[in-house]
């Protein structure tokens, strides 16, 4: 193993974080705005502003409780942390980062299961068409989360509306898209 | 005269009536939508919350592809596409490993010399210097113009002058001889794209966004992104169930609304494809008077 990997894998989640995202949780003074304004505040098990706090005090134990909370998973990255922040920390790519980390390393909270379900159901939609279907991302996903009646009275009127497309929209050349999913994969293994 | 486009998946299925009439809008003013040929996916929350890397490439093609097609501007009329796009090329403008990286993934060249127009961008350049001449009704109602996050944050992607209470909507609607109303909703979170995967979230969210504006006397709900538009609209049955009350304000696409006072027919404008009926909006039409 190089001596540069080995360093990168003992890196704690602070200075990857710091790093790799350019986010510096040592600039956040704890003025609390972000959990103020935060309209799913009380939905989340850690506050955005405990986040950083938790980020800055590097507590024993600190990066298994980020990676395996909900709170990461119920940003929906509306940014109104960030536009009220006296000092511009960059809480929704901390949260992009933290729920990263939280697959690669296999800690996601089970009550964000089916979160994360739909993100990959749409994914894979995208890498399959090019674009999103509708039709194929609800199917996907009802058989990630075996949610299978769930919306479905929905469907009907979607269809007679236009809504709903059965037939997938395509980009000509899927394998394009393809191949730009494959590179990144490849180079995600070349990184670690 | 011609302005290129990027749709955008949900203006091609869910939201197709956000296309519709940004269409018929423009081709009344005498402007030609040029789609960008074969665009993909911007990869949306998705791409963002799994992938970085992704995040920035996909939006990338999309911008390549624009150069190469020898565009200079586009609209996007999507928040979420604008956001994801607008993003994605000031990474790559901003830093030379990214954007090297990029365009190894993409195997495509990228000069960043595409301009991104938001929907207001794109009425206030193109359509609003000769509109005047067209708009010959009055849609005779009070309006709560909801811009939720992507139109008004990040800050340094939106360039509104006031993401707190932005007033760009309230302007057009004002054209469109509305009576926009003050409300405290206006740059609030609809819950995005939990609408499948936490829908209960959706319906407490928009629910309170569908309150406030019931309570201040809204007769119409504007918007200017897809994701807001359904939750708002396909998601009202659940709302009817978290707020314990039916509310049947329409929601309409900024440019629907626009279409209704230039006489634009209202199935032209897509306004039967809404799931919360639209006819007591199009029946407050009344003539401009001269």
């Amino acid at each position: 193993m190089h001596e540069s990997t080995t360093i990168k894998q003992n890196k704690n989640l602070k200075s990857q974080l710091e790093e790799k995202v350019g986010v510096i949780p040592s600039h956040c003074y704890q003025c609390g705005k972000c959990t103020a304004g935060c309209p799913l505040n009380e939905d989340m098990d850690i506050k955005p502003s405990q986040v950083l706090r938790m980020l800055q005090a590097e507590q024993p134990g600190y990066e298994d409780k980020l990676l395996s909370s909900l709170s990461i998973w119920l940003c929906l990255a509306c940014d109104t942390c960030y536009s009220r922040c006296p000092q511009e920390v960059k809480l929704s790519l901390v949260m992009d980062f933290l729920r990263q980390e939280s697959v690669r390393q296999n800690k996601v909270n089970p009550k964000a299961k089916d979160i994360l379900s739909f993100h990959k159901a749409f994914l894979e939609t995208i890498e399959k068409n090019g674009k999103l279907n509708e039709v194929w991302l609800t199917l996907n996903y009802k058989l990630k989360t075996l949610n299978l009646i769930q919306d479905i009275q929905k469907a009907p009127s979607m269809f007679l509306k236009g809504k709903l497309n059965p037939i997938p929209n395509k980009v000509q050349n899927v394998r394009e898209i393809e191949q730009i999913f494959k590179r990144i994969s490849d180079n995600e293994g070349g990184e670690k | 005269m011609k302005v290129g486009f990027y749709p955008g998946c949900s203006l091609e299925g869910s939201s197709k009536e956000y296309s519709q009439s940004l269409y018929a809008v423009s081709e009344k003013c005498g402007i030609t939508l040029e789609e960008i040929k074969d665009w993909s996916c911007c990869g949306a929350s998705a791409a963002h919350s799994l992938n970085h890397d992704l995040s920035i490439a996909l939006p990338a093609r999309n911008l390549a592809l624009a150069e190469k097609q020898e565009m200079t501007e586009i609209v996007i009329p999507c928040a979420a596409c604008y956001s994801r796009l607008a993003s994605s090329q000031k990474s790559l403008l901003e830093d030379q490993s990214v954007l090297k990286k990029t365009q190894g993934f993409i195997d495509m060249k990228f000069d960043g010399n595409v301009q991104l127009l938001t929907v207001f961008e794109f009425l206030q350049k193109y359509i609003f210097p000769v509109s005047d001449q067209f708009i010959v009704n009055k849609l005779n109602q009070k309006t709560a113009c909801y811009y939720g996050c992507l139109l008004a944050r990040p800050k340094d992607l939106t360039k509104l002058e006031r993401p707190e209470n932005p007033m760009e909507m309230e302007k057009v609607m004002e054209k469109a001889g509305a009576t926009p109303i003050e409300w405290a909703f206006k740059t609030e979170c609809c819950g995005a794209g939990f609408s499948m995967s936490r829908t209960d979230l959706v319906a407490k969210l928009s629910g309170k966004i569908l309150e406030d504006a019931a309570e201040r006397g809204a007769e119409s709900i504007i918007v200017a992104c897809p994701m807001c538009q359904s939750n708002l609209d396909l998601r009202r049955p659940e709302i009817k169930k978290q707020l314990k009350k039916d509310i049947n304000i329409p929601v309409l696409f900024i440019t629907q609304a626009l279409g209704l006072s230039m006489g634009i027919p209202a199935k032209d404008l897509g306004l039967n494809n809404h799931f919360v009926p639209t006819d007591k909006t199009v029946s407050c039409i009344v003539k401009k008077e001269a």
